[in-house]
């Protein structure tokens, strides 16, 4: 302790340019785990936002495209209802379009959305905070994201080729996003038929207002729904809300992408920690000798560097979090998916701070090996 | 560990200028090297420091003045024989308890000083209470063992800063402050000239006189035996008078 603070005051040049590396690789980790937060918010928002606990997709559905492959029929809701765990069950609908919205001053936004189909009387209709909610069956309700794109509430919203006219009639005010692209709520049976790919006054196949992508299924006390017993009986497949993400368009390829990203990162910070101190122990190899003839011991020692690691990288890790969130927050009121969480933040940094001592151990196992008899003679 | 390890000294052993134990070798043997290439550096040496005495031992290179110092200051266990400091037999101490024996028992003073460059004077002294366990109580206190050296001036200063007889009379400095009961020094003038050497051996000499500690120096320097209480030739491993 009383010689770890003085070589940090006066070796400060050198441990504060290991510091700065620290820092800019806090930096980097921070607008990482805030693109990653804000791509997983883009992706799978619309999801979070629902009252779900779990999805049952068709039997057999592949796990990583469910909601785009998957086909359920709608009377299922009722084998899951009937279950004792499930406090409520209901027939879901998702799929991707191109749409164009007129605005009340005439103009052409294209838009596209990710339609959300669902019973206006069920448990997954959204809440509105402006304007009306489900009901016409041609009324849809919208993320806020939607709003922001020049769209407002009472605008026609024309999907491409099919040219169903929907009605913008409400937003729930919040950001609900799939698979980067914003969710428009509609009735179920509107849903089902853009489904089916009919357009206005076609018929509609057979069977069609049979269809769902799944069963939504929220429990009844807490999270826990037997999932497997379900399955047996309803012949679905299911998971559960959190597992449905890498379901979601292009969630697994984004989030392992920039979690290898971090991985690297953090595992470039512990090798710059472990050579810094691995060559600062070389280089007070004399030094060290001598004041193991004083008769130090090897904790004493190892303490020593530990303490100096630890302040290094806990003060360089805080300055890079403070700059990584000052320049962070600049992003957020760009287009670009950035998002600032507390709990990944707090898991980066300290995971930054303990792969960083990880490196110092394993640098400062070079002490025990210094010789104090290499104190003797004429070294200097 | 011991019991005694936990205990402290009696304090008739820490303060002041009272009788302390000495440095007691009794037929030590080192051999060096391993298979065919083997040099005896110590061969049956037998020598015996009383404290307040200050001998000085003189030899050529490769004679084994260095291995003497290193089984004195218990950084080398002998293969025979046996080595008391202070009273206490540390032939066969573990790594651990000689680490204890050095900060409690021994102080160095090596050759050019070897102080540590991010202390200042003063704190070399204190870095060595804070190595030895020890607060800066009566007869450890640091500023006044600096103004005994001649240092009192210079007591903020840092290595580079300091000329060579003064880095080397902050090693004398720190090597006494936790009051060792053997000094045991290396070639302390080597990088001193006629002048500066005379003056360092002098006030090893002083120092020894005055706080009672048993002192070995190991010299090439003949010019500076005249302060020595007696002086000891060394050749080929063996130690005479």
């Amino acid at each position: 302790m009383f010689l770890a603070w003085r070589e940090l005051v006066f070796a400060r040049a050198r441990f504060g340019l290991m510091g700065g590396v620290v820092a800019l690789i806090a930096i980097l980790v921070v607008l990482l785990s805030g693109l990653s937060s804000g791509l997983v918010n883009d992706g799978v928002s619309g999801l979070k936002r629902l009252p779900v606990t779990a999805f049952a997709f068709a039997e057999g559905t592949k796990t990583d495209s469910a909601f785009s492959r998957s086909t359920v029929n709608v009377n299922l809701a009722e084998v899951w209802k009937s279950r004792d765990d499930v406090g409520d069950a209901a027939p879901f609908g998702t799929m991707l379009v191109n749409a164009k919205a007129t605005t009340s001053a005439g103009a052409q936004v294209p838009v596209d959305l990710a339609l959300f189909g669902v019973d206006p009387g069920s448990f997954l209709a959204p809440a509105v905070s402006d304007g009306a909610g489900l009901g016409d069956p041609d009324g849809i309700v919208v993320s806020e994201t939607v709003l922001d794109e020049g769209v407002a509430i009472g605008d026609t919203v024309v999907i491409d080729r099919l040219g169903t006219r929907l009605k913008v009639v409400g937003t729930t005010g919040d950001q609900r996003t799939f698979g980067h692209v914003d969710v428009a709520y509609l009735p179920l049976r509107t849903w089902q038929q853009v489904h089916a790919g009919a357009g206005p006054g076609d018929e509609v196949r057979d069977g069609a207002y049979e269809e769902a992508t799944a069963i939504a299924l929220r429990a009844r006390d807490g999270d826990r729904i037997d999932l497997p017993g379900g399955d047996a009986a309803a012949g679905t497949t299911s998971m559960t809300l959190d597992a449905s993400f890498s379901a979601s368009p292009g969630y697994s390829a984004e989030t392992s992408t920039l979690t290898l990203i971090q991985v690297f990162l953090y595992a470039i910070s512990a090798l710059v920690v472990g050579t810094f101190f691995t060559v600062w122990t070389i280089q007070r190899k004399h030094e060290l000798a001598v004041i193991r003839a004083m008769g130090a011991s090897t904790g004493y020692l190892m303490r020593d560097t530990l303490i100096q690691a630890t302040v290094i990288l806990t003060v360089s890790t805080a300055v890079g979090f403070l700059l990584g969130v000052g320049g962070g927050s600049l992003l957020t009121t760009t287009p670009m998916p950035f998002l600032l969480e507390v709990g990944p933040l707090v898991l980066a940094a300290l995971l930054l701070i303990g792969l960083g001592l990880a490196g110092a151990v394993a640098a400062v196992g070079r002490i025990v090996r210094v010789d104090p008899l290499a104190a003797l003679g004429g070294q200097r | 560990m011991t019991t005694s390890s936990t205990s402290p000294r009696p304090d008739s052993l820490r303060s002041g200028t009272q009788e302390r134990g000495g440095l007691l070798m009794e037929g030590v043997t080192l051999t060096l090297g391993d298979g065919d290439a083997t040099v005896t550096a110590l061969d049956d040496v037998h020598l015996e420091v009383a404290a307040g005495e200050f001998v000085a031992i003189v030899g050529p290179s490769g004679s084994g003045k260095s291995s003497l110092l290193a089984v004195a200051g218990a950084l080398t266990t002998p293969d025979t024989g046996r080595v008391l400091l202070d009273g206490v037999d540390i032939t066969r101490a573990s790594a651990r308890e000689k680490a204890r024996h050095r900060r409690e028992r021994i102080g160095f003073v090596f050759q050019s000083g070897n102080l540590i460059p991010a202390l200042t004077t003063l704190d070399q002294l204190r870095f060595a209470l804070d190595v030895a366990g020890v607060r800066p109580a009566d007869g450890h206190d640091p500023r006044e063992l600096l103004g005994r050296v001649g240092m009192g001036h210079r007591a903020k200063h840092r290595p580079h800063q300091l000329s060579g007889g003064e880095r080397q009379r902050v090693g004398i400095a720190r090597a006494l402050v936790t009051r060792p009961a053997v000094l045991l020094v290396d070639e302390p003038t080597a990088a001193l000239d006629r002048a500066r050497s005379d003056d360092i051996v002098t006030l090893l000499a002083h120092e020894t006189h005055e706080s009672g500690v048993a002192t070995i120096m190991v010299t090439h320097d003949h010019d500076v035996l005249g302060h020595c209480d007696r002086v000891l030739s060394m050749v080929d491993g063996r130690l005479s008078e």
